[in-house]
This record gives structure tokens, sequence and C-alpha cells, in this order.
């Protein structure tokens, strides 16, 4: 981004030993990505030709995109439902979903054998795929997201269009909910054609269905991560009433999305195999329990639910049970059929890690340069990051 | 009319001659330690096909028979309706072939077929999908595959599905099969075809595949997409609208009782 205006002598990203270490993670990853372009995958991967799609697509893509979900259900709620109370967590939670996709494409921009050809499905349409919605929806969005954000960025840099930008939003913010809400569910569809070889526990036709839900579910999850760790960082209190609401929307859910698969499990006649004592089973199990009726538990104990650790367990355990179901998709469930054996090399980490370094930095500079969270500098705590010109720059504007 | 080939497993004498005229007609590379036939024999990037020695039980007694393996070239190829570019196209003569220029490395090919067949160059930096193309020039042509013109055994037979189907047939009824030819529903069905004298699971097929086709599992999702998108697109537009008119009137009404409250 240029700056271009008069506050360019203003952007500040104070260096601190948490933000040198991350910056080093994210150079490392970054040159592993050229290292890894120019050689090709099969020396920079462990993948192989039973295991052809790893860490990239099952982390980078899947749990990637599953995660980026709060910023579209958080769209829904306060700039459609026009949930007040929710308007204080509405942008950092589009911001990080924004984020989140742009690592998701640079993940999967990696993982793509023919680099060169990453444009061929906008003009050789393959419509009877399943990716290839997924690949229109997530750039489209990913576009859609880069304009919302406009309205923010736009405060700061070339003002002038803001005013055009305002008068777009609406559009944008209705795209920017139907596009994810289809490729939420996609993603899981792509493994609808796993007939027979995805494992039970997890084929279904209401793949997308559960895909969907746990994306919708999970975002709250996230923003509530989000608020306390920013919280802490820049020292002010998290709207713990906000997020005990937010949360609630997402039990509901938990509780629609539990009976769902016991309804399908049962339907499909593969209930047994939950305590058959496999390690698919066990996985299962471990999904469900601590991802799904934990989670439900702490979310319908009001006690529990208005505390702070109530909700930094049920955000954890939401958000480390998404992460674990797309992986057992991913590998527990295609092992059997597969055969063979995949554990991702260190370079296929090091890419991982420094995608999310580059994320968190790229996060902390936007907070910190643009108007994201709510009650910024009234803080109360030990560490402003944040230097005093910010408030009154704020006050002023 | 669309063209296969029928396998009689019980005629294959396991030379891999068809391997050799494959590498040839191909022009695949020769792998040193890479197995064509035999217990190991499996397909790779340069090995489109391979005769895969199974040990089996006949009568009591352990016997040898050698299954051809390479693609299977469906009737309604998964890995075709899993490609997002196109690269990999059902022909009307039957076979199911690779357009290199189209393709993007996803790899989805691969995770689509039920039978596992597309392989990867994974030491190349730009790295091809590569799997049997059923020799689709020659095929085109009225000409058989270059394996089954090489076969000394008469274990594979060239012509029209329905006729191979119906040859196949014949040969079961004369006894020593048993009643089952792979790749007739398989999957929706293939062009190549498979009759034995022992299951063939023992010989090491993927057997109780669903006889759908598999893109229909997907489409039959996929083709929700639009009206879900408008439906919801539309519900959405009216809970924007509704949502923000009644903002107005809550402000509205705010303003006009304030101004009321003025006046008195
Ligand atoms: S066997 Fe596999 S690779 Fe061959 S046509 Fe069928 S789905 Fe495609
Ligand atoms: S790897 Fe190539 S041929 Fe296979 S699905 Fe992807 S783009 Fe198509």
């Amino acid at each position: 981004m240029a700056a271009t205006n008069s506050d360019a002598g203003r952007w500040r990203f104070p260096m601190t030993s948490t933000r040198y270490v991350l910056l080093f993670l994210a150079i490392v990853g970054a040159l592993l990505m050229v290292y890894r372009l120019v050689v090709g995958l099969g020396s920079t991967t462990n993948l192989n030709d039973q295991w052809p799609w790893g860490l990239w697509i099952g982390f980078d893509v899947l749990v990637g995109v599953a995660l980026a979900g709060g910023g579209y259900s958080t769209c829904l709620l306060v700039h459609v439902l026009r949930i007040k109370k929710f308007n204080a967590i509405a942008r950092a939670a589009m911001l990080t979903s924004l984020i989140g996709y742009l690592l998701v494409m640079a993940g999967l921009f990696m993982d793509i054998g023919r680099w060169f050809n990453f444009w061929r499905p906008f003009v050789s349409w393959g419509y009877h795929s399943v990716l290839f919605e997924v690949f229109w929806c997530v750039s489209l969005y990913t576009m859609i997201q880069l304009l919302e954000f406009g309205e923010v960025a736009t405060e700061r840099v070339q003002q002038g269009w803001h005013k055009y930008i305002k008068k777009i939003l609406p559009v944008l913010f209705i795209i920017g909910i139907v596009l994810p809400t289809l490729h939420q569910s996609s993603l899981g569809s792509l493994y609808v054609i796993e007939v027979g070889k995805l494992y039970p526990l997890w084929w279904s036709m209401l793949l997308p269905v559960f895909f969907l839900m746990s994306s919708f579910f999970v975002g709250p999850a996230m923003v509530t991560l989000e608020s306390f760790l920013g919280a802490r960082a820049h020292g002010h209190k998290p709207e713990t009433g906000v997020l005990s609401s937010l949360v609630k929307i997402s039990g509901y859910l938990l509780v629609v999305y539990l009976v769902l698969k016991i309804v399908d499990l049962f339907y499909r006649g593969a209930a047994g195999l939950v305590f058959a004592g496999n390690l698919e089973g066990n996985m299962f199990l471990l999904e469900m329990i601590a991802g799904v009726i934990i989670p439900i538990i702490i979310c319908f104990n009001s006690k529990l639910r208005n505390s702070n650790a109530g909700l930094i367990g049920f955000s954890v355990l939401v958000a480390g049970g998404v992460i674990l179901n797309r992986m057992n998709v991913v590998f527990t469930g295609m092992a059997g059929f597969m055969g063979g054996f995949y554990f991702p090399s260190p370079i296929e980490w090091g890419v991982s890690i420094g995608l999310i370094a580059t994320g968190v930095l790229v996060y902390l500079f936007v907070v910190e340069n643009f108007k994201i969270l709510p009650g910024e500098g009234k803080g109360t705590g030990t560490m402003p990051l944040v230097s005093k010109d910010r408030t009154s720059q704020k006050l002023s504007a | 009319m669309s063209k296969g080939v029928l396998v009689d497993i019980t005629r294959c004498v396991g030379c891999g001659s068809c391997a050799v005229a494959c590498k040839m007609w191909n022009s695949l590379q020769y792998n040193n330690g890479v197995d064509t036939v035999g217990e190991n024999a499996e397909l790779a990037a340069e090995e489109w096909t391979v005769v895969k020695k199974a040990v089996v039980k006949k009568e009591q007694k352990t016997a040898w028979r050698f299954v051809k393996q390479q693609c299977l070239h469906c009737l309604e190829p998964a890995c075709a309706s899993a490609c997002f570019s196109r690269a990999i196209q059902k022909t009307k003569e039957g076979p199911v072939v690779y357009v290199e220029e189209l393709c993007v490395g996803c790899r989805y090919c691969m995770l689509a077929c039920p039978y596992n067949i597309p392989k990867y160059e994974w030491d190349k930096t730009f790295p091809r999908v590569r799997k049997c193309q059923m020799c689709a020039s020659r095929v085109s042509n009225g000409e058989a595959p270059a394996c089954v013109g090489v076969c000394p055994s008469g274990a594979l037979t060239f012509g029209d599905r329905a006729e191979l189907l119906q040859l196949a047939r014949e040969r079961i009824s004369s006894g020593g099969y048993i009643n089952h030819i792979y790749g007739e529903d398989e999957a929706g069905g293939t062009n190549w075809l498979y009759i034995a004298d022992v299951p063939f699971e023992e010989l090491g097929f993927r057997t109780g595949i669903t006889t759908k086709p598999l893109p229909e599992y997907s489409e039959s999702i996929l083709r929700l997409t639009p009206a879900v998108g408008l439906g919801w697109g539309a519900v959405l537009t009216g809970l924007y609208v509704y949502n923000r008119r009644r903002n107005e009137v809550a402000r509205e009404e705010k303003i006009s009782s304030v101004k009321k409250g003025k006046k008195k």
C-alpha cells in the first residue's frame, strides 16, 4: 500500500521481541516458498502418489478457510441483521477473515504443481467440478473483502474514495455473505466424490452442510480468541458481554450440528463405528466430545459462559474441534484407503508457519494503523503498544 | 460406438509384452529397478500399464494369476468431472485423455479416481499427471491400443463395448469363470472390462464400488448452487432492506418525539 498522503510519516510498527521472531519466521517462510516454486513439489514436500494432498491443502486451505469464517458470520450479524451490540467486533472479525483468505490463496498457490497455469480455470471452465466453484468463490470473495476493507483503508489513505466505497458497501456485504456460504460448503462437497474411500464416519452427502455449519459456529470462537489476545496486547478489557451473546449463537448451531451428525450416522448405518475402538472411531469421538459436546455444556451454563475462563475454554475447544475435523477428513479418514505414508516435510511446516507469522504481523500492523478495534487508547493495562498520539488523532477524526 | 478392451485374466501369462508396447508407443522411460511385471509392479508416472502377479488359491492349490492394470476409462470418469480446468476429457470413442496445457496441477483428479490411477511427476518442477490414454489417436483411427496389438496369448480383445460385454457373457456361460464382469457396472461402468476365474477381491481389485456414476454424487449437490446462491442472496437483501428501514423508522420516531417534546 503506497503511503501517498500527509500521514505518510506516521505509520508505526514498534518492534518487540515477539515481533522479531515472527518476522524471522515470515522471512524464512517466504524464502522457502520461493525455493518450492523453483524446484517443484516433489523435492520440497513429502507428498506422493498415495498422498497427493497434504498439509498445505489440509491445514492452510481447509482449516484456513474455516477459521476465516468469522468474517462472513459477523458481517451477517452486524450489517444485515443489524444487531448493534456486535458492532464493536465487526471490523476486527472482518480483518482477520481478509488476512485469512489472503493466506489461503498463498497456501493454494504453493500447492498447485503447475502454478504458471493458475489462471486456467478462469477461462477453461470445468464447471462440473466442485473445485471450480471453490476456486471462483474464494477468488471473488477475497476481492470483495479487499473492497470491503477499502472502507477502513480510505479513512486513512486515498480519503477521496471513501464516499464511493460507502455507496457500494451494501452490495459488497450481501455478495460477501453469499460467496462464503457457497464455498464453505463446497469445501465439504470436495470429499463427496470420495464415495467408499473416505471413512464412513466422515463421508456423507451432508458433508457440505456440516462444513458450512462448522465454519459458521467457529466464527464467534475465533472472534473471542482474537478479542482476548488483542485485549491483552493492547491493554484494554475484552467486551465479555458482547462475546458471551455471540458465543451463544455458536452454541445453538453446535446443538443443531450435533443432532444432525447423530441422525446422519444412524441414517447411514455408520453409528456402530463410533465405538469401534479403532483410530478412526477414537478420533471421531475426540472431535465430537472435545469440539462439540463440552463446548455446548460450557455455552449453556450461564455462569461459565459469562466468565473469561469459560469463554476462552469454549473458543479453544471449538476452534480445535474444527481443525481436528478438517484434519480427520483429509488424513485420518482417508488413510485406510490410500495406504502409504505421509508426514509433512520440514519445508512444508516452514511454509505453513511462515504464512501464519506473516498473517499475525499484517494483522498487528493494520490494527495499529487503522481504526479496527473499539475502545482503543482507553487502555488501562501496562502494555500500550499504540503510542499516545493515536488517541488524539482519533479524537480529531 | 464406444470402444473398449476385454481383459480375460485366465488367458494372461504375465509376459509383460503389453507394458513394453505401451512404453514404446508412448515414449515412456525405462526405469531400472522399477517392476512392470510381478508382485511389486505398481503404476507410476512412466508406467502406464503394469502386470501385477497375484498369488491365489484355486481348488485348494496355489496358483498365479496376472492382472493387467491401467486406467479403466470410466464411462463417466470421476477424474474428468473433478478437473476444474477441463484438463481431463472423455472422448466419444471411449478413451479418457489428459490435456497437459490445461492442467493446473491440483491433483484433485488423483483423489477423485476410484481406482487410484492417475500418477504425478513428483520429480519435476512443473509436474504432469500421467496415466494410460488408451492410445486415443490409434483408437480414433479404428485401431486397437498398442498393448492389445502385441498380446501373444489372446488375453486382450479390442472392440465395441457392447459387443465385448456380449463376448464376456458367452465366455462366462461356457464355464470356468466367476459370474461377474468387472467394469460393467463399477462406478457407472468402464470401457475396460475384466473376467476371471477367481473372485476379483483376491486379485487385488477394489470391489463393492457403488454402481452409480461418481460424478452424479457431486453434481447433484453442485446443481443446487445457483438456486442456493440466488435464494440466499434474495433473503439477505430482504433482511438488509428491512433492518435498515426499521432502524430509520426508529430514528425518525426518536427525532420527532424529541421535536414534539420541545414544542410542548
Ligand atoms: S479409472 Fe480413474 S483415471 Fe481412469 S477414467 Fe476412471 S476415474 Fe479417470
Ligand atoms: S491435476 Fe490437472 S488434470 Fe488433475 S484435476 Fe487438477 S488440473 Fe485437472
